[in-house]
């Protein structure tokens, strides 16, 4: 692709994509701020490969999916489970069965993805609200499940959990910088991965059965397995991001995954955009900075206590989200394309810059 | 999957064994033994899922109307259900003049109906203005539509946080969202003797399914028996049809989404009379809401029933009739059999048990 013939909006992109991926690179390097590389951008990384998931299958599936924040959990709590010990020093819940941490990492890969096919072979027949509706109670129940299951979680979860990273990783307190760079890469490689995946064979199928699945079934293609496929390669995806967030939180519980939790995910992506794979790390980047700025945030005369309404955090996160799927369904990059396409049209004859920009911006 | 079915029913009925006094048991170990040992407790687990079920009738009979109507899947459902729960729970405690929990000999059947006549329509009223706000004119996306009342919810249960239960707040700090009892009118705080293998059973849980019951009947009627209903059922078939042949379609999706919403807070005092209303219950009652749905079909109140009391049954009987051995004792399996119920179901009927294609 040579960079002279990409439309100005790619170029901008691309340049806005290619200066923010570097300027986090260098940014423990250089010693700026510890709190924003290790709360704020680690955040964004790990969340963002989650909400990636959720892009993924909503932009190039069709199908909303509320499960990817259960999934991310599930991972979870299965490090938890394998990768710490008992007795003095070691987790109190669990089972605690104290493997080799890296065993543990692809053991939790391979049986969240198993879990994720399964939702998705139950979901598959169903599509757009349904399936919606499908994976929210997947969502749901995981949650009690995990809570009222007392061997594996019990509803207090999983603590301590960054004690036990592998040794190429190291204690993940001692040394965050590992785990944000870990973070980093896993989000860049989900990212090419999942451009990758869009534009094989499968990806296009599809993509196919996104807009027309009865003529692709009608053409001989097996529509529910292109769901079923799609939602185990989501979960496998979540659950890269759910390891990352154990080794950053050291904790994992029910209450990481319950419905306050999937809606969070889900906001992060709407903000982002449900349309495109960077919308994700966007998204979650500004949830995160609201997150951590604006817990306090008075409004003039209609606040009390300190915040809107005398309500918390989650009364601003509410209303921001309702302006978001009120003003721009598309979130912030639907915008951002629906501006740049108004701007090319005052200033003379449309070039087409259908092909999105590379680079998980954050 | 028969297989499995038919396991779990001869489980139940003659499989299972009442643990010993002492030891662990195992894996025929449940509390009660099975039914052929015990029916007296089978019965009374049988009743406990009928009467659940109709409370679940009563708060996913509303969530179903909506959709199966508008299309449109209402996440607020969960919290105009805690909502009308928490206003019920204020009008009784001012009522009774009682503080945190209220001896039901304190309580007559108005201290009982009075909360209900306002907290049902409060929370129409909050529907309507959610449908007419924010629902009116984008009809047909359904998409959006979710996740708007996704943060209608979100802004909701934060709030009822911030301001609810009052009449337990001391001064500034408020209990914020605590576990509250509405009570039940005395008279029915009572064993009834049912004279079937020696068994008592609440009169209070026979009155909540009368109450399921009698708003299904009532529903069936006004859906089936009346010119409102026959424009809601022929909407629930074809909007567009419908509003092309002169009907005001706005005006009925109005009506559904009213009663829609007040049937979460009827459902909501019912049951936060018999159990509690807590903060994080919206969840709970979402979850059952959508799984009722799911799983009985959209657009007709016999799948609403149907899946109410499937859902129940599975419910009531895991959380009985599981293996109760050893160190495992206090584990609840019941939501993976919930999980089970939903894929047993949607691997037949993709569209739930009474759902229609479309």
């Amino acid at each position: 692709m040579n960079p002279l013939r990409w439309a100005p909006k790619q170029r901008l992109e691309r340049c806005i994509a290619l200066g923010a991926l570097v300027l986090v690179a260098v940014w423990p390097a250089l010693g700026l701020n510890a709190y924003w590389s290790h709360q704020i951008f680690l955040q964004t990384f790990l969340f963002g490969i989650a909400a990636a998931s959720l892009i993924f299958l909503s932009a190039y599936g069709g199908m909303v999916s509320l499960a990817q924040t259960a999934l991310f959990g599930i991972a979870g709590v299965i490090i938890g489970n394998l990768a710490t010990k008992g007795g003095a020093g070691g987790t109190s819940k669990g089972l605690h069965l104290g493997w080799d941490p890296t065993v543990a990492v692809l053991v939790a890969v391979v049986m969240t993805t198993a879990i994720g096919l399964i939702f998705g072979l139950v979901a598959a027949r169903s599509a757009g609200i349904y399936f919606l509706m499908i994976t929210l109670t997947f969502s749901v129940i995981a949650t009690y499940t995990l809570g009222q299951v007392t061997k594996i979680s019990g509803f207090s979860g999983i603590g301590g959990i960054s004690s036990y990273t592998p040794g190429w990783l190291g204690d993940v307190l001692a040394h965050p910088d590992r785990l944000y760079y870990l973070a980093l890469g896993v989000a860049v490689a989900v990212y090419v991965l999942i451009r990758y995946i869009v534009r094989t064979p499968f990806g296009l199928s599809l993509q196919g059965v996104r807009d027309e699945p009865v003529r692709m079934s009608s053409l001989g293609y097996n529509v529910a397995l292109h769901r079923t496929l799609a939602f185990g390669f989501a979960a496998f995806v979540a659950s890269l991001g759910g390891i990352l967030y154990v080794w950053w939180s050291g904790q994992i519980a029910p209450g990481n995954v319950d419905l306050p939790g999937t809606i969070n995910l889900l906001v992060m992506a709407v903000i982002g955009g449900l349309v495109r794979i960077e919308g994700a790390w966007l998204g979650a980047f500004v949830f995160i900075v609201i997150q951590n700025y604006v817990r306090d945030f008075a409004v003039p005369g209609l606040s009390f206590g300190g915040t809107l309404f005398g309500g918390s955090f989650n009364t601003i996160v509410g209303i921001i989200f309702l302006v978001i799927v009120l003003a721009s369904p598309a979130g912030l990059m639907g915008a951002w394309d629906r501006a740049v396409a108004e701007l090319s049209r005052r200033r003379g004859p449309p070039r087409t810059a259908d092909e999105p920009a590379p680079g998980p911006g954050s | 999957m028969a297989a499995a079915v038919i396991f779990a029913v001869l489980y139940v009925a003659v499989i299972a064994e009442q643990s010993p006094a002492t030891g662990g048991g195992g894996w025929r170990t449940t509390t009660f033994g099975s039914a052929i040992n015990d029916p007296g407790s089978f019965l009374r687990v049988l009743l406990d899922s009928i009467t659940f079920a109709g409370a679940l009738f009563i708060v996913a009979s509303g969530f179903a109307l909506i959709f199966g109507l508008m299309r449109v899947v209402n996440m607020a459902h969960g919290a105009f259900y805690l909502l009308g729960g928490y206003i019920a729970y204020e009008i009784q405690q001012t009522m009774t003049g009682q503080g945190f929990s209220i001896p039901s000999a304190e309580v007559n059947t108005w201290d009982w109906l009075v909360p209900l006549f306002v907290a049902v329509p409060s929370i129409a009223v909050v529907g309507f203005v959610t449908q007419q706000a924010f629902l009116r004119w984008n009809q047909g996306q359904e998409l959006r539509q979710a996740l708007i009342t996704i943060a209608i919810s979100v802004i909701i249960a934060d709030q009822i946080i911030a301001h609810f239960p009052r009449s337990v707040s001391t001064g500034a700090q408020r209990l914020g969202g605590n576990a509250v009892d509405l009570t039940w009118p005395g008279w029915t705080d009572r064993l009834v003797d049912l004279h079937v293998w020696g068994v008592y059973y609440s009169l209070a849980r026979l009155v909540m399914l009368a109450i399921g019951a009698a708003v299904g009947v009532g529903l069936w009627l006004w859906l089936y028996r009346t010119k409102t209903g026959m424009v809601i059922r022929a909407g629930v078939d074809d909007q567009k049809m419908t509003s092309a042949l002169g009907i005001n379609i706005q005006r009925t999706f109005a009506i559904a989404f009213v009663v829609g919403s007040a049937l979460a807070a009827l459902g909501s005092v019912v049951w936060a009379s018999q159990g509690n209303i807590a903060s994080g219950q919206d969840a709970q009652w979402l979850l059952n809401s959508l799984v009722v749905v799911i799983v009985g079909g959209m657009g007709s109140i016999f799948g609403a029933a149907a899946g109410a009391i499937l859902y129940a049954f599975v419910l009531d009987f895991s959380g009985s009739y599981l293996p109760t051995a050893g160190a495992d004792c206090c584990t609840q399996y019941s939501p993976i059999f919930t999980f089970i119920l939903i894929a047993l179901v949607l691997a037949f009927r993709p569209r739930g048990l009474f759902g229609r294609d479309g």
